[in-house]
């Protein structure tokens, strides 16, 4: 007779128990918030049990939800791996064709269909060029905002995603950026078009500054110095008044210089929104270039193992430096189209949580990877935009999409997972070292 | 070479010639991967030299420089838990390796100038013989994470020769590898000499590897040298069965 032994728990009934254990936890850490009621002026308590059963059922129902999400999410790997003998003798451990994710089958789709690719390009490039006039100043705007948030965020990328320095303080070389124009502009008078190329050049002898010191730190260490740093750059901005104009911030900041045309605002919004679509493009290009090249080669080495990315050859402190430098200064280019933008800036734009968000792009956006970028930025700046309508649950939808994203895909919406895709149909060539 | 009180290697002569496969072999914890990091400067030796001659160039000392720069001096190594780069594919791993052979700087890459364009290709190129030579030109685009064990070995292999080395150092090449792939392995080592006239530093563990393919063995215990010669001169010699083969070659 089984005395002492419990009948094994079932999947289900132990999902369920378990469940149960969650509502049981979370009535009785709500108890005091969501059930008693204290008045102080009448003196007495009122006591809400019909709440506690709300609190309840809805732990209940979502943790339930939870699990059997997870489940399905986990579902197909142990399938997988429970049939070792197949792999072992019949796949011969390569051939893997069949095996791609949804996401590496529709880049190579992409990839060898040329006229979808050009399709979609062509509908793409609609769109961008004929926003400005179907939509309204306001929406233009904030895509201006978006697409500056973009360019934010692939600049970050070399440093995190492609490097994996990870700098907390990037925020330091958007404030230089724009507060080179503005203090450029309000004392002598230069104009955008002169601005925008030193200030990008300004924040990446600020990158090499900032970069210089950090050489020998990583991880933490490399996170807790660059956040120091930025806030050191916004505190300096604060209390110099005689340099920065202090808290109250710059003015009449010039827009973009319009060869003496006549512009009013909503004119000046389209050109402004033109002027960074070409340079996002531009961004784009010259990332995507350098990602795939020499130098890139040498920073994702670099991310993935520093020793023996210097056994290989490879100068650890020039490539760190060169991936400070060129990722503050899309940084710096931002800054200046910012302070163009709104025409007037304060160290109150430059804190913290800006940093914050901008690694949250590159982040949830995909490391590594400059459509999951695009994609992070657009995402994370129209989101909170458009949630207005709900904006007291704003910050919670917001929170509560970051979480279930790191969770469902802790490789960002789009993972950087294929660098290359090079086939070598030559092989009769041969070796020729 | 010492590490706070320990003194991890000492007085250890040692010379590799043109074309030579030499085994440094010893128990645990008898300096021999130290040994290599000193050489290729990971750790800076307290005193002793580390003389070069390269062929063809003048000779030069290694003391006090970085360790990419003894890279480029010709000095390739392996390591002995694998540090390939998992992220990136098999045939990036071996170009990565080529990046002190080239010179393409940051204009270059994002002008896509002509020579950056033919460089690039000459790297693909060269990579691409690599992962021949080493049998892994079937996974070019493989995840290097996604390769087997042996082949993760054979690839930093590939990796190593990428950088154009005359001196190969391969820590523990055949740890944890089955027979058939230690048999590969040991025709490969030997393929690599013949070829490219490479000279080869090994430790390892692997006996019978061991003694079929070096020319010379140099026994190591507690940081000192304690034996040298060819595999029959090591094998006979009583201190080294004391220290280390005992067991092994008793039975």
């Amino acid at each position: 007779m089984p005395y002492g032994r419990r009948a094994p728990i079932t999947q289900k009934g132990g999902k369920i128990l378990r469940s149960f254990g969650v509502a049981l936890w979370f009535m009785f850490l709500t108890f005091p918030i969501m059930v008693i009621k204290i008045s102080p002026l009448e003196k007495n308590i009122e006591w809400r049990w019909g709440r506690m059963i709300y609190v309840g059922a809805g732990a209940f129902v979502l943790s339930l939800l939870w699990r059997y999400v997870i489940e399905q999410k986990r579902g197909p790997i142990p399938k997988e791996e429970a049939d070792p003998l197949k792999v072992d003798t019949k796949d011969t451990g390569w051939n893997r064709g069949g095996s791609h994710s949804l996401q590496e089958r529709l880049a190579i789709f992409f990839h060898k269909n040329k006229k979808f690719r050009i399709l979609t390009f062509t509908g793409l490039f609609f769109i961008i060029a004929a926003f400005p006039f179907v939509f309204s100043t306001y929406q233009t705007s904030i895509i201006i905002t978006a697409l500056m948030y973009v360019m934010l965020g692939l600049g970050l990328n070399i440093v995190v995603g492609l490097a994996g320095l990870l700098d907390l303080g990037y925020v330091a070389f958007y404030a230089s950026g724009a507060y080179f124009y503005a203090l450029m502009n309000h004392h002598f008078g230069l104009g955008f078009w002169a601005a925008l190329p030193m200030a990008g050049a300004l924040a990446a002898i600020m990158g090499l500054l900032l970069g210089f010191p950090v050489l020998r730190l990583r991880g933490d260490y490399l996170a807790i110095v660059t956040l120091g740093f930025g806030e050191i750059i916004r505190l300096v901005l604060e209390n110099w008044n005689e340099f920065s104009l202090g808290p109250s911030g710059i003015a009449r900041i010039d827009r973009p210089g319009t060869l003496g045309i006549d512009f009013d605002l909503r004119d000046h919004t389209v050109y402004l929104y033109y002027i960074v679509v070409v340079l996002v493009a531009f961004t784009i290009i010259v990332v995507s270039r350098l990602r795939n090249s020499r130098i890139g080669r040498a920073w994702i080495a670099l991310r993935e193992d520093e020793v023996a990315c210097q056994a290989m050859g490879i100068d650890k402190t020039k490539t760190k430096l060169t991936a400070f430098a060129l990722g503050a200064t899309w940084a710096g280019f931002v800054g200046c189209i910012l302070a163009a933008k709104t025409t007037f800036i304060n160290p109150a734009s430059f804190t913290f949580m800006e940093s914050a968000i901008i690694l949250s792009i590159v982040v949830l956006g995909g490391m590594g990877s400059i459509f999951g970028i695009i994609l992070g930025a657009l995402v994370l700046i129209l989101l909170p935009e458009y949630l207005r309508a709900f904006s007291e649950y704003r910050m919670l939808v917001f929170g509560a999409s970051m979480v279930i994203i790191m969770v469902f895909r802790p490789q960002g919406i789009i993972g950087g997972t294929r660098k290359r895709h090079e086939f070598h149909v030559k092989e009769p060539t041969g070796e020729k070292p | 070479m010492d590490f706070g009180g320990l003194r991890a290697l000492e007085k250890v002569d040692l010379y590799v010639a043109e074309a030579e496969i030499v085994a440094i072999i010893g128990p645990n914890g008898a300096g021999k991967t130290t040994f290599f990091n000193c050489i290729t400067c990971v750790y800076q030796p307290h005193r002793g030299d580390m003389i070069i001659y390269p062929p063809g160039k003048a000779s030069k000392s290694l003391n006090g420089l970085k360790p990419n720069t003894v890279t480029e001096m010709g000095i390739a190594r392996t390591f002995q838990n694998i540090r390939l780069f998992k992220e990136m594919t098999v045939l990036e791993n071996v170009m990565v390796g080529r990046h002190c052979r080239t010179r393409a700087g940051i204009a270059g890459a994002i002008l896509c100038t002509r020579k950056t364009i033919r460089e690039e290709q000459e790297t693909l190129e060269f990579s691409y013989g690599m992962l021949r030579k080493v049998g892994l030109e079937k996974q070019t685009n493989e995840k290097a994470s996604d390769l087997p064990y042996g082949a993760q070995r054979r690839l930093e292999i590939a990796r190593a020769l990428a950088t154009e080395p005359f001196l190969l150092l391969l820590d523990e090449p055949a740890a944890g590898m089955n027979p058939s792939e230690t048999a590969e392995l040991d025709e490969l080592i030997s393929r690599i000499r013949e070829e490219d006239g490479i000279s080869i530093l090994l430790i390892e563990h692997d006996m019978k590897l061991v003694m079929n393919i070096s020319d010379r063995i140099y026994v190591l215990d507690y940081g000192h040298l304690i034996a040298e010669g060819t595999p029959q001169q090591v094998t006979g010699n009583p201190e080294v069965i004391k220290a280390y083969l005992g067991e092994c070659f008793d039975a």
